[in-house]
């Protein structure tokens, strides 16, 4: 256990944590403004809305992200000169924000999508009647139980995305799995020691989400 | 019930063999072991697993089934004074990470693979050599005028995640910025752009990746090293005799021109002169 009492490796596990947390934080919030945004488009009358979403979630649900989050890197800023601040670490982190929010929108918007599914469609057909235009029907009639229904599915992307944070550790954050791997380099006779406090850290960071999610589905659901 | 019965005979007939070759292994293995060393087995079988590493371009790098670079060219020149053919040579592909359990376990018989010596690991393998005296340095691009580690500060460094290359950085020279990645490769198209000043490792690996063709003429080692890395070959920790003949080849090759060769045909290429192999320096195998 001596590993944790050094104050320096201390340190370092708990911004490695820090890290995971602000890139959760950050990319939770894009991801679920444009994953609605990518829900609304693929069910709107306008076909090159519904083409636009649908090519977001086919690319994107189906590139690893390693790939995505490394063009960000590779593509936008080392070859495209997109940067967003002087500061290394910082940079690093938008553009990991700009990667995960990208592939975690398509999980949203599928998850969001299921949940217009479940809105039985008498509740838009009265919204039309009484004469609401559609981004009206949307935006007071069918998402808001829509979201209520899917409360349960986007707990579920919210600690994936936690997890797939780690994966900015291979464009050069120093995240918790990359403070992990230089651990299990330098203490070689520690290393399940080291593996179970991480795995156990994104655990007790993790399962306590998982019930509140749960939770927060049983009171918002809408009865039907 | 016919085709299971089949399956069955199939499976044990499979069995046997696959146990039989296991069999025919271990005696080999026991034979060698038997014959004391490297030298014993090369004597015996004509034959050497040698472990190298497989991403290391100039110094040992795999495509294919062929290996080549630096310490493929020395790891030959060892095999041919122990009297080992070329076809004899069985490579090993080795990690930093598993260098010292493959030595103990007998997985191989030497590794020739950018094996810095040092005291904690003297204590589980013997070292010969050292064949090259590697110092941490800055690889840049060609038209910079970057001359050396003082100059960093403001700078943008690129380094492997937890190397000591990366620590010496962050201790020694912390107003520069270290840009960490978890392999040296990714370094590279950053810095043909731009975005990091400077690439640090051992000035070897460094001339390596510069002499890559995709990037000729581009980058510079900038010439000043600020470590001492003496590269060794590793081999079982009670074979004396084995290290001690070794040792005798790599003085052998100093004198008649063949370690010059080995340097022009792979790392040379990056325009680093060929260095002197300084025989006074060898390790004393073991021996207090």
């Amino acid at each position: 256990m001596d590993v944790f009492t050094d104050p320096e490796n201390f340190d370092a596990f708990v911004s490695g944590f820090v890290w995971i947390l602000k890139l959760t934080g950050a990319s939770a919030v894009c991801a679920l403004v444009l994953g609605v945004l990518l829900a609304a488009m693929r069910v709107s009358p306008v076909p090159v809305l519904r083409g636009f979403g649908a090519a977001w979630v086919n690319i994107f649900r189906n590139t690893p992200l390693t790939l995505v989050v490394f063009f960000c890197y590779f593509g936008l800023y080392a070859t495209l000169g997109l940067s967003l601040s002087q500061e290394l670490d910082v940079n690093i982190y938008w553009l990991g924000v700009i990667g995960l929010s990208t592939y975690t929108a398509a999980f949203v918007c599928e998850a969001v999508r299921s949940g217009i599914n479940t809105v039985p469609t008498g509740q838009a057909e009265a919204a039309r009647a009484i004469g609401l235009s559609f981004a009206q029907t949307l935006r007071i009639v069918v998402l808001p139980q829509a979201a209520r229904s899917v409360i349960a599915p986007l707990g579920s992307i919210l600690i994936a995305l936690c997890k797939n944070a780690t994966i900015v550790g291979t464009i050069g954050l120093i995240e918790a799995s990359s403070v992990m791997k230089d651990l299990l380099n330098s203490y070689g006779n520690a290393v399940i020691v080291i593996f179970l406090v991480f795995a156990g850290t994104f655990a007790a960071l993790l399962i306590p989400t998982g019930y509140f999610f749960g939770w927060l589905a049983n009171r918002l659901a809408v009865k039907r | 019930m016919r085709m299971k019965r089949m399956a069955a005979v199939a499976a044990v007939a499979g069995l046997a063999v696959a146990m039989a070759a296991c069999g025919g292994d271990s005696d080999e293995g026991g034979s060698g072991t038997g014959a004391s060393g490297i030298v014993g087995k090369a004597e015996s079988q004509n034959k050497l697993v040698i472990g190298v590493k497989a991403d290391q371009p100039g110094l040992g790098l795999q495509t294919g089934s062929q290996y080549e670079g630096f310490d493929i060219e020395i790891a030959k020149i060892i095999a041919k004074g122990l009297g080992v053919e070329e076809s004899g040579i069985e490579w090993k592909t080795t990690v930093s990470a598993n260098r010292e359990p493959f030595i103990e376990q007998g997985t191989v018989d030497l590794v020739v693979a950018t094996y810095t010596i040092n005291d904690e690991r003297k204590q589980k393998v013997n070292f010969a050599g050292p064949y090259y005296v590697a110092g941490q340095d800055l690889l840049v691009k060609s038209d910079s005028t970057l001359t050396g580690p003082d100059q960093l500060a403001g700078k943008t460094v690129c380094s492997v995640t937890g190397s000591t290359p990366a620590k010496r950085i962050t201790e020694n020279y912390p107003d520069a910025k270290l840009q960490q990645f978890d392999a040296y490769s990714k370094c590279l198209p950053l810095l043909e752009n731009g975005q990091v000043d400077a690439v640090t490792t051992d000035d070897i690996i460094l001339a390596g990746y510069a002499a890559q063709d995709q990037y000729a003429g581009k980058f510079k080692v900038v010439g000043s090293t600020f470590s001492d890395e003496p590269y060794g070959i590793g081999l079982k920790k009670d074979d004396t005799t084995g290290c001690e003949k070794v040792n005798e080849i790599l003085t052998a090759a100093a004198e008649d021109g063949s370690y010059k060769a080995a340097w022009d045909a792979t790392l040379g290429k990056s325009g680093t002169a060929a260095p002197e192999l300084d025989t006074t320096k060898l390790t004393h195998c073991g021996a207090v």
